[in-house]
This record gives C-alpha cells, structure tokens and sequence, in this order.
C-alpha cells in the first residue's frame, strides 16, 4: 500500500476498495454491514435521538486527543446530553491528496477506540478524496443515532428558581490546548484538551437523578455562549458565581496573557445539568466518582423565570451581563 | 511568583480594599461635597476597572472617566481610512494586530478587505511579520504600528531584526501615540475637572515614574501608577483618594514590581535610534505637536507611508461619539447608538470593537439589561 493518500483511494475502484478493508473495516469491524450499500439496523424504541457534527480542527493530532477521538467524543456527547444512549455512529471522511497513511491510519485508530469506550458501532462510512490544496488535511463528518428510554424524564419547561447549574470539571481546557498547539502565540502550556466520552458519567447520573431538567455540552462559545443559548431558549435568568467556575491556573494564565475569559473558550469533555437543588449533592457525588468528573462544582443557581437573561456575580459583588460569544477571541494590543 | 500573582486578585482581600476605599471616599465627599474624580490612561485599566467589578462598586463613591488610553480609539478615522486603503494592493501582505482587524472604516473594515480575497493577516507579534517578509520575498509585507510607549519598543525591535537580517520588502505603518502630549492637552483644555490620574502601568514600565514630574509641577496633579488586578487597582485608587485628602501632590509608584523610576533604558534608546517625535492627529482631537513618533528620515527603506503613501478623503461625519469618550466628557451610555445601532459585532466606532475601547468594557462589563 502507497504511505500516501492518493486520488485513486477515492475512485471507488480497487485502491479505494483496499482503504476500506484494510483501514476502515479493519478497525471499525463492519464486515458483514459493509456488504450493503446501508447499514441494516433494528432499534428497540419508540424515541431516537439523530446528531450529525463535522470537524475541521487544525492541528490534527493534540495534548489530550487527535480529530478522530473528537469526532467520535463530539457526537457521542451531543447524544448523551439530549437524553439518548448512542448506539451507532456513521462516518464520512473527506481527505486531502497527498495525506499520510500512517497518520489516517492513528486517527482511525483513534476513533475505533474511543467508539468502543462509548459502546458505540460505526456502522457505515464515505470516502471522498479532493485535491491538493483543497481541504486541511482530513475532514471528518459523524452521524450519531441514540435510543431514548420510555421512562427519560429531562424537561427543561420544569427549570425553576433555585435550580442548581453544575459543571461536570475545569473549564476552557480545551481551547487553551488547541491555541498552544497551534503555535501561533508564542505561549507553551502543559493543559491537554478534556476531549473525552461522557455518555457513561451521564448514564450514572439520569439512573439516580430524577431532578435533571437539562443537559448541554459546552464545546465552541464555551460554557457562558451555551448557557446564554438555554436562558435564552427557555426564558430563565441564571446567575454564575465568578469565583465557583473551576479554572485550572494554566487557563488562567493563558486569559490573563491574552485578555480571554475562561466561560468563552471551547471544551470537549464537559456537560452542565441543571438541577433540582435538592439533588445538587446527589450530582456531584456521582460525578466525581468518574476520573473526568473529578473537579465538578456548583457554578450557579436559576434565579428567574422571565427576561432570560445570563448574569455573573464578580468576586466584588456586582453583577455583569453574559452574552453569546461575539466575533473571533482577539488578542489586546497592549 | 504565582502565589503573589494569586494574591493580587485574591477576592476577600479585594472586598476588604474595597471597603477601605469606600470609607476613605466617604471622607472626602464630606470634605468636597462630591465624589473625587480620577482618570484611568489606560485600555486595559478600562478594562480591568469594568471586568473585575470596581467600577459599579465604587459607582456612588469613586468618580472613574476613561481616558484616551485605547491607542486604536486615538487614532484619527483619517489614518485608519489610509491603513485599509493601504491594505487593497496588490502584491503584499498587510499585518496587524488583532484590535485593528474590524475596527470600522468611512467605507469597510480591514474584515471586508480580508474577505475579498486581500491577503491580511493577524499576528501577535510585529516579529512574526517580519518572519513573514522572510518567507515570502516577493510579496512587500506591511505592518500596521498602532500603540502607545507601551507597544512602541516592540515595534522597533521587529525593526531593526528586518534591518540586521537585510530584509528589504518589511516595512512599518507607524501610527504611534504618546501619553504625556494627550495629558497635557486634556489639562490645558480644562474640559474634564480632575482630581488625579490612574496612571498607566505598562507604558510606564518603559518610561518611568520620573517622566511624570510635570504633572505635579505644572499642573499639581497627583498620580498613582497602578497594576492590573484587582487588589492593585483598588490600593491604587485609595493612595489617590489619600494624596488629595492630605493635600500631599505627588506621583507614587504603586506597581513597583515592574515599574522604575527611570524607565527601561534600552527600550527608549531603541526607540530614540530609529524614531523621532512627529506630529499626530487624535480623534475628534485634532493635531497635538510632537504627540506621535515616527521612522527617522535614513530609515526611509523600512517606513510605509513613504514606500507606498496613499491618498484619502476627509472622513464623513457620523453620530458615533468615540471622540467625547476619549477624552471622558460622557460615558458610553450617553451615546444614543450604544447598545442599539452600535455593538460590538456591528461597530460604529472604534471605542465598542477594540479590546480596550470604553465602549466595549461598558458593552460587555456593564450592561445589566
């Protein structure tokens, strides 16, 4: 086999064939569904949950992680917080001429193994491959299907004020990882992106928990542009505590360098619930029992149910309106 | 270092100086019969004044007005109109920093140059343009030099690595501004009443606590140079209170971690080799005698306006009030655009896209509906 992608792995002839068997079938396992030109699935539910996500991220392979862990992480994820057990993952790929072997054959690697962390099947796959110069590297698109359970009871119509908000660890990992591994900066950091499965931990909790009213997974716009999204959707006003937020010191050196704020940048392993208070204890005991829920906390509380509106409370005592991420995250000048 | 980083926000020591202050603010209102008033010189204590919370704490206590201290917001809509022209030729790159990047022009914004296909680029250093220069040796690459002392000597330093590497297609777009020309002019105007100045921690790490003497013998009028966290800010703030209630005019250096009294020597030599002092227009300003610095005549080769100087129209007036904020004759929220026609994903002027303009620390800081 070529150590590089070349234009004929994507012409459905007989190097496109051997990619398949020898790459995508060899560590997904789906040879007997790779027969049909769909995979044949039987689901055992009345509900399903549906997610598609493509990723593009640059560099493909860093601390914490590589795009073919995202790309598995990011729809199993999006699964999880709606309520949904994932079950099958399908996965397109579009890659650029000239690619490595070795290193599609990492990120597949990858995604096998994260899908198989997830109890996940990926069970029908694409290849396209474009030009030189015509895509970064590899693209890759993951739909997800998930089963919802009869008896789920996540209502996010039943938030109401006292409603606790935790976040499941530290925020902004993620982004800072990425921002360094690019190399752009000129800042080093050890943080590696929390990039990670969270479909178990969750599980944990909607088995024990019945006051969840609802999930999220705040990855790009970061923890406020999600919970901006919520208050906004569902008419409450929220309140963070600007001292509760987990921030790893690294993070916070990185914003304090760079003028950004933790609540904006990216996370990739993170969930919040909104919950009954009176369960908040019951959460954060179940989460810190997982490895990735070790620096769970309670950032915030529900104290209204009209403007919608997201505010955080400063160390001082004042307030200050959140809003949804705005533009790119520039550095200051001076 | 990074426990004595940690203390400089440390929230209970915070709300401790802050009642501190309060009480001390307390007494001078009884003294004066209204709030003192200081000026902070600096975007980034724009911003740490409204982020951290110190600002609406001290609301009814502490009279805060933000100076002219964003240098994208000083700069004359005439220069920023040249630089986005400027930035629609052909056969090079144009750099900039990140503030510049959408800061509205009369007609678009160096955004708009970028999506139609110009080759703009954000770099977080001028050395990074210089490296760019370095790769691509048929292309003219072009940096835009925005910034107060603070900013300059980095400048230079990108200078003269393209004049010890022999670079010859790198040059500099210099649009720098001075503080202590703006200072000057906002006192002789006599339009803003005072009672002192938050004084700009890291222009002053170049130019030093004794370059503010003039303040106290010409205009007797005291001043702190102040850190960026919240603890420093607010111990800052009560040495200013204190000097006014003790009648004692003085300059205190209150970020000594970094701060001398001379300045950094090699910075201002540096800068005093490749640049000298020129005339700068300021926003809604006007020309202010050697407010700016600028490439001395034998460094011709490395200086933009002379290599590709272009020409532009007198800039249309809008209702953006940028200009009145600058010089803290009114606050954000007077402005009638603020918040409606002017936010910061659609800028009307350059104080709601900057990363340290008073609009925007009021935009994202402030609001509470």
């Amino acid at each position: 086999m070529n150590d590089k992608i070349s234009l004929a792995h994507g012409d459905g002839g007989e190097l496109a064939h051997r990619l398949i068997q020898d790459v995508f079938v060899k560590a997904f396992g789906h040879n007997e569904q790779a027969k049909f030109d769909s995979a044949l699935l039987v689901l055992h539910s009345n509900r399903i949950a549906v997610t598609t996500d493509s990723f593009t991220i640059n560099p493909l392979f860093y601390p914490g992680g590589d795009i073919g862990k995202l790309a598995i992480a990011g729809t199993v994820n999006d699964l999880a917080v709606s309520g949904a057990t994932p079950k099958y993952l399908t996965a397109g790929f579009i890659i650029e001429e000239g690619f490595s072997m070795s290193d599609l054959k990492k990120i597949v690697d990858s995604m096998a193994g994260e899908a198989k962390k997830a109890g996940v099947s990926i069970v029908t796959g694409d290849t396209k491959v474009v030009e030189r110069g015509n895509a970064d590297g590899i693209f890759i698109n993951t739909t997800g299907i998930g089963l919802i359970d009869d008896e789920m009871s996540l209502d996010p119509n039943k938030m109401q004020v006292g409603d606790s908000i935790i976040i499941g660890g530290t925020i902004g990992d993620h982004g800072v990882a990425i921002l360094s591994a690019r190399g752009e900066l000129g800042i080093q950091t050890n943080v590696k992106s929390d990039c990670s499965i969270l479909n178990h931990m969750i599980d944990d909790v909607l088995r024990t928990v019945k006051s969840v009213r609802i999930m999220r997974d705040p990855t790009r716009g970061g923890l406020a542009t999600t919970l901006v999204e919520i208050c906004d959707d569902f008419n409450v006003t929220m309140e963070l505590y600007e001292t509760a937020l987990p921030i790893r010191q690294e993070v916070e050196g990185v914003c304090d360098l760079l003028g950004y704020e933790a609540f904006y940048l990216a996370n990739e392993g993170k969930v919040i619930f909104i919950v009954g208070q009176e369960e908040e204890e019951k959460v954060l005991s179940i989460l810190r029992q997982h490895e990735i829920g070790k620096e769970a906390s309670v950032i915030g509380k529900v104290v209204g149910k009209d403007k919608g509106r997201l505010y955080l409370k400063t160390p001082l005592g004042t307030t200050r309106r959140l809003d949804r991420l705005s533009g790119i995250l520039l550095p200051r000048i001076c | 270092m990074q426990e004595i980083l940690k203390e400089t926000s440390n929230p209970q020591l915070s709300l401790k100086l802050l009642e501190q202050v309060k009480l001390l603010a307390a007494d001078y209102i009884k003294k004066y019969g209204r709030r003192p008033a200081f000026m902070e010189v600096c975007g980034s204590h724009t911003m740490a004044l409204a982020r951290t919370g110190i600002k609406k704490a001290l609301l009814e206590h502490v009279r805060l007005i933000s100076g002219p201290g964003c240098p994208v917001c000083v700069t004359d809509q005439k220069s920023i109109d040249a630089m986005i022209q400027l930035s629609e030729g052909d056969n090079q790159i144009i750099c900039t920093f990140g503030d510049m990047i959408r800061v509205p022009g009369s007609k678009h914004s160096l955004m708009k140059v970028k999506t139609e296909g110009k080759d703009v680029r954000v770099v977080y250093s001028p050395l990074d343009a210089v490296e760019i220069a370095k790769k691509y040796p048929d292309k003219e690459v072009i940096f835009l030099g925005i910034g107060f002392e603070t900013t300059i000597p980095v400048l230079v330093v990108a200078l003269k690595m393209a004049e010890e590497l022999g670079i010859r297609n790198f040059s500099m777009w210099f649009s720098t501004k001075l503080v202590e020309p703006i200072l000057r002019s906002l006192l002789e105007s006599g339009e803003v009443e005072l009672d002192g100045f938050l004084l700009p921690g890291h222009v002053s790490v170049v130019i030093g606590k004794d370059s503010y003497q003039y303040l106290v013998n010409e205009y007797k009028m005291p001043g702190v140079i102040a850190g960026f966290e919240s603890v420093e800010i607010l111990s800052s703030i009560y040495k200013l209170i204190k000097l006014q209630l003790d009648n004692d005019i003085n300059i205190i250096n209150d970020y000594r971690s970094m701060v001398t009294d001379q300045g950094n020597p090699v910075a201002l030599a540096l800068m005093d080799k490749y640049l000298e002092p020129v005339d700068e227009a300021w926003r809604e300003i006007g020309v202010i005698k050697n407010s700016g610095l600028d490439l001395k005549k034998e460094y011709d080769y490395l200086n933009a306006k002379v290599r590709f100087p272009v020409e532009v129209r007198e800039p249309r007036k809008t209702k953006c009030r940028c200009g009145e904020i600058i010089r803290g004759l009114i606050s954000p929220e007077e402005c009638s655009l603020f918040a409606k026609a002017c936010t910061p994903l659609h800028p009307v002027g350059p104080c709601m896209v900057s990363g340290e303009g008073t609009c925007a620390a009021h935009y994202q800081y402030m609001r509470e509906d």
